[in-house]
């Protein structure tokens, strides 16, 4: 946390004036967060996101995979009476229709949205740390960085969601799974990320003062150097996050991602398209969520950058 | 020049070698029998030793390595047990389709994208740079099979403007040809232009601090002049950068743009040779894209002198 503390502007006694706006000037890094628009909206809608995801089951939901031939292609605010185990009625809303086999699509999206959020944090968190270990390793030690890097270069010569797809090919269909076809192509661009602020820092004259006092390498690597990659690393970890849901969601809406029986917003989607022209909703709902979501997870990233990392900020534009 | 040349050539085959090895290795390290899996899950025991005779897998790792890089540098990449057909043959079958869309996607893509980011550098600022930066974020989130799904209702089922899904081959005619990929091509450049906007302005913005801008304004010459002579041509190497970059999206697009619109190119093919479990086939297909995006990669490298004679190797 230090190092994110050293980003906030520094405090100039140069004139009264100066000083003033210093003391109104935000101090800690929470508080700079606090004060940009973008880490405030994408925080505000991802926070709502989560909420729905975690409390699904309280949420006026029923059943996500309870079929009922007779309440097939239902559209949005269709009410009906529900049958329950005990045999007592009680009324509900469709309120965003049902699918093709009278599953309420409201459920559904709801339920659907714990396994993009599932999917995404897992692979950013898994991507981080791999692409951190091998990164730091691969920039420091300097014999294993040049097979390191033809690996990873290997590794990014085949386009991403190709990758994913052909993985997925290899394994059962499964979370487990899914994750592990998306978290693979992500890998290399965390590396050269880490390996970058790596071969930066080792030239700094305190890494090189700690190794004249003799400290050994991970010594270095976890004190002087891996402080250094926390604000790009939680930046990149955003935008993976972001690209691991939207692939996921390709994966399911393809037929090649988690079971058709597990509802997620691409599965949603890939079974509502065969009737889409007459029964958009199966689309439209599961499609904007997805949408939304993805768009705070880029608006929380791109807030991120601008404060944790100007450098990188400045040079994206 | 021509040294750099020689250099960048032969730097492209341990990249290209590694995408070899990971694809042939994919299956081999798999858990399990790759002559099971490639039989699939219906398979007999004789269809399975079949296989395993046919793709030298009885032989030692290898060995089979050095066979299966053979037959592919002899172009024999193997053939499809899901359409009982050679991989290059199902391949040239399916390649106009895609070649097609991502050519019109590309050539739809700079064309809109560019004069986007240049003018959002130009007002830096001003509501037309918010405009589009906010566009850019959109367009990065807004996945394309959400977009195409949407296009189709709005326009080919209500309005009725386009056909609904298909493609017709440039031989039918240009229009039919343009019309059925209007919608793809929108569909798939979206994130593409959010990519290359972004960049172009990013870009821009940089040469418009340079002292010679300044002079060439002061020289009297015209906006346009200064912004697409002066600043555009010398902000051009970021520009062309990304767009090779990005062309690992666009592969990426293809595969899910030809199944929104019932496209029959290479993109579709691979989604039918998962679902198929047809594995050469797939292992064809990711060897032909990511040699594509590398070579596209290796000349857009090569085309910075061209672009930039300050550039020299």
């Amino acid at each position: 946390m230090s190092t994110l503390l050293e980003e906030s502007p520094p405090d100039f006694e140069v004139d009264s004036a100066a000083s003033a706006a210093a003391a109104s000037r935000p101090r800690t890094i929470w508080q700079l967060l606090l004060h940009n628009p973008s880490v405030c909206f994408g925080g505000a809608v991802l926070a709502v996101m989560l909420l729905t995801a975690l409390l699904a089951p309280f949420l006026g939901t029923i059943d996500p995979s309870n079929i009922d031939p007779i309440y097939r292609n239902k559209v949005p605010g269709t009410e009906r009476m529900l049958r329950l185990e005990d045999g007592s009625e009680v009324p509900i809303t469709h309120w965003m229709g049902t699918d093709m086999l009278g599953r309420d699509v409201y459920s559904r999206v709801l339920y659907g949205s714990q396994i993009s959020l599932v999917v995404g944090l897992v692979v950013a968190i898994l991507s981080i740390a791999v692409g951190l270990a091998i990164g730091l390793v691969s920039g420091y030690i300097r014999w294993l960085d040049g097979i390191v890097m033809r690996v990873m270069d290997g590794l990014m010569a085949i386009p991403g969601i190709l990758l994913a797809i052909a993985l997925m090919s290899l394994f059962n269909a499964g979370i487990g799974t899914v994750i592990f076809a998306i978290f693979i192509p992500e890998i290399p661009r965390v590396v050269r990320l880490v390996r970058a602020i790596v071969l930066s820092i080792r030239e700094e004259p305190y890494v090189e003062a700690a190794i004249s006092v003799g400290t050994s390498v991970p010594l270095i690597l976890i004190r002087h150097v891996l402080p250094n990659t926390i604000a790009p690393l939680i930046v990149q970890g955003t935008y993976i996050c972001a690209s691991a849901i939207l692939v996921e969601a390709i994966l399911s809406f393809l037929g090649v991602g988690i079971p058709p029986e597990i509802p997620t917003w691409g599965n949603i989607m890939a079974e509502g398209r065969i009737l889409f022209q007459i029964f958009p909703h199966n689309l439209l709902y599961p499609g904007i969520f997805l949408a939304l979501t993805i768009l705070a997870v880029n608006v929380l990233g791109d807030g991120l950058r601008d404060t944790l990392d100007p450098r990188m900020a400045k040079r994206l534009g | 020049m021509f040294g750099f040349l020689v250099r960048r050539l032969l730097a492209t085959i341990p990249v290209l070698g590694m995408v070899a090895l990971f694809v042939f290795f994919m299956l081999r390290l798999t858990p399990g029998d790759p002559a099971a899996i490639l039989a699939g899950d219906n398979g007999e025991p004789y269809q399975i030793e079949a296989i395993r005779e046919s793709l030298g897998l009885n032989e030692p790792i290898p060995t089979q390595l050095f066979i299966w890089l053979g037959n592919i540098l002899q172009g024999d990449l193997g053939e499809s047990f899901f359409f009982n057909k050679k991989v290059t043959e199902l391949i040239a079958m399916r390649v106009e389709a895609t070649l097609s869309l991502a050519t019109v996607t590309l050539i739809f893509t700079l064309a809109v994208a560019i004069p986007l980011g240049v003018l959002a550098a130009y007002r830096q600022g001003s509501w037309v740079d918010r405009l589009v930066m906010g566009f850019s974020v959109l367009g990065f989130s807004v996945p394309i099979f959400v977009l195409g799904y949407f296009l189709i209702f709005v326009f080919s089922v209500n309005l009725k403007w386009f056909p609904v899904q298909g493609f017709k081959k440039i031989g039918d005619g240009f229009w039919p040809f343009l019309h059925h990929l209007i919608l793809p091509s929108f569909s798939l450049g979206v994130i593409y232009i959010a990519l290359i906007a972004r960049m172009t302005r990013a870009s821009v913005i940089e040469v418009l601090n340079e002292d010679y801008i300044r002079t060439a304004y002061a020289k009297g010459l015209s906006n346009m002049v200064v912004l697409m002579r002066h600043a555009l041509r010398n902000a051009a190497v970021p520009i062309v950068t990304i767009t090779g970059i990005g062309i690992a999206l666009l592969i990426g697009g293809v595969v899910v743009t030809e199944s929104v619109y019932n496209i029959p190119g290479l993109g579709r093919l691979t989604v039918d040779a998962v679902l198929g479990r047809d594995y050469p086939t797939i292992q064809a297909l990711i060897l032909v894209f990511s040699c594509v995006y590398v070579v596209i990669n290796l000349l857009i490298d090569l085309s910075y002198t061209l672009l930039d004679p300050r550039i020299r190797y």
